[in-house]
């Protein structure tokens, strides 16, 4: 068994709250109030303790973390501690004035969610009318201000023919990365998976735009892309392996290995108001769980890529077998992939339902 | 693509940062997503990359800090400069 290391990257949670309805959002179905969110002092203690640990960056995040009215304020303190920050943002609560005040308390990077290229689909997907117009104006003030741009893109069957348009929208607005990010299937994307899941031939043409892309444009835009689980054969390593290099805190304070780790049954999660974070990463029961490779059924524990796939995603597993300790269903050795792939094709070669658009109680009851 | 010289002043990109990371007890350099960690010499090369020494001015101060050939310097700096700035960590 090897040493625990420390921790590399926070992803903070600031709030729930967002203007934006994106069906595929990351967030739980049950969203935390406003009411439970951490104030400003217990972040700024969450930001020492992370520095202290080891944290080199930090992910401000939400729902949309500019509708905290502190979210300068914490940047700043971030800074002072030397953390690299960076703003997850839908982009559409940010004016000049306020990607200015950002940049002066020491924000690094800026990654703006973009919907799709075509303004009325982007703003139809994210729900929020005039979206689009307001997004490719705040990319401006954020080369303007001389922070780092990602593009982030979410992409699925309803906007995935438009790669190419997203990818020349990213250069033109001076991204040094693109996120090609497929829609990852959990909470609220899984609600909405026959709305969502592309066809396989979607995705190959999707795979060939990228790999031209890239090579065209070496140099000038970095692409990330990862093909989605259903259509690989391997799983993804989920946050680079449970405990292993990243940790969440949720807008009410809790410390999650992932963000969807809320998902998990008898799981009980700290919180940052009852405990240090460093008893948390190294000593709660909840990031032992499913640390290493000593959790794993076969055929993981024995494959050789044990400790490059490091089990695929839980929350995945549970929610497509009901077995926490389930091989993730994204591998061709789980029993459960090949109905994996056929649902995928089947709801794919459907017409897609209508989105279930992500809300406060619109999920519950499940 | 940039091409680095002797004449090129190589500095940190826009928001990249290189700091010490105390609890590994390294230097490390932050750039959006990615963490790189330099090895000893490379650390010294970009602690000398301050927007206003020629790749040519680094190489000499490392040559005679080393007491290494200066010929032999200068065309490792320039190929780990040449390594960093088609990475987007420096401008040069």
């Amino acid at each position: 068994m090897t040493a625990v290391e420390p921790p590399l990257a926070l992803l903070a949670e600031l709030t729930h709250r967002c203007p934006l309805q994106c069906p595929y959002c990351s967030n739980p179905l049950e969203l935390d109030r406003a009411a439970a969110e951490l104030d400003t002092d217990t972040w700024k203690r969450v930001f020492d303790e992370a520095a202290r640990l080891g944290v080199l960056h930090v992910h401000f995040s939400g729902g949309e973390p500019a509708a905290r009215k502190d979210l300068e304020a914490l940047v700043a303190h971030c800074s002072t501690r030397g953390l690299y920050t960076n703003l997850i943002t839908s982009a559409v609560l940010i004016d000049r004035s306020r990607m200015q005040a950002l940049a002066a308390a020491g924000l690094n990077h800026v990654q703006i969610s973009f919907q799709a290229h075509d303004p009325a689909n982007a703003d139809r997907i994210g729900g929020y009318a005039g979206g689009q117009a307001r997004k490719i104006e705040v990319a401006g003030y954020v080369r303007e201000a001389g922070l780092q741009l990602t593009v982030n893109a979410v992409m699925h069957r309803q906007n995935l023919d438009e790669l190419d348009d997203v990818i020349d929208m990213a250069v033109r607005l001076g991204a040094r990365r693109l996120e090609v990010a497929h829609v990852q299937y959990y909470g609220w994307a899984l609600k909405n998976r026959a709305a969502l899941m592309p066809s396989r031939a979607q995705l190959e043409r999707a795979t060939a735009t990228v790999d031209s892309a890239r090579a065209r444009l070496k140099g000038t835009l970095v692409i990330d892309y990862v093909v989605p689980d259903y259509y690989a054969r391997r799983p993804k390593a989920c946050m680079g392996g449970w405990g292993r290099r990243f940790f969440n805190v949720s807008p009410s304070g809790d410390v999650l290995p992932c963000h969807a780790a809320s998902t998990l049954p008898g799981m009980r999660f700290e919180n940052v108001k009852d405990r240090g974070l460093r008893e948390i990463w190294y000593g709660s029961a909840a990031f032992e769980r499913f640390r290493g490779t000593g959790w794993m059924p076969e055929p993981c524990r024995s494959c050789d890529r044990r400790e490059t796939d490091w089990g695929g995603c839980r929350c995945q597993a549970f929610a497509l077998t009901g077995g926490v300790d389930a091989v993730d269903p994204a591998c061709e050795f789980s029993a459960h992939h090949t109905e994996l792939v056929t649902s995928a094709e089947r709801e794919s070669a459907a017409a897609a339902p209508a989105f279930i658009y992500r809300r406060f109680g619109a999920a519950v009851p499940a | 693509m940039t091409h680095v010289t002797l004449a090129s002043v190589p500095k940190l990109a826009p928001q990249i940062r290189l700091r010490f990371d105390e609890a590994r007890q390294r230097w490390t350099l932050l750039a959006p997503e990615r963490v790189l960690v330099p090895d000893e010499i490379a650390v010294e090369i970009l602690r000398l990359c301050d927007g206003e020494a020629t790749v040519e001015v680094i190489a000499r101060t490392l040559a005679a800090r080393f007491e290494a050939p200066p010929a032999e310097v200068r065309n490792d700096v320039i190929e780990m400069l040449q390594g960093l700035v088609d990475k987007g960590m420096l401008v040069a």
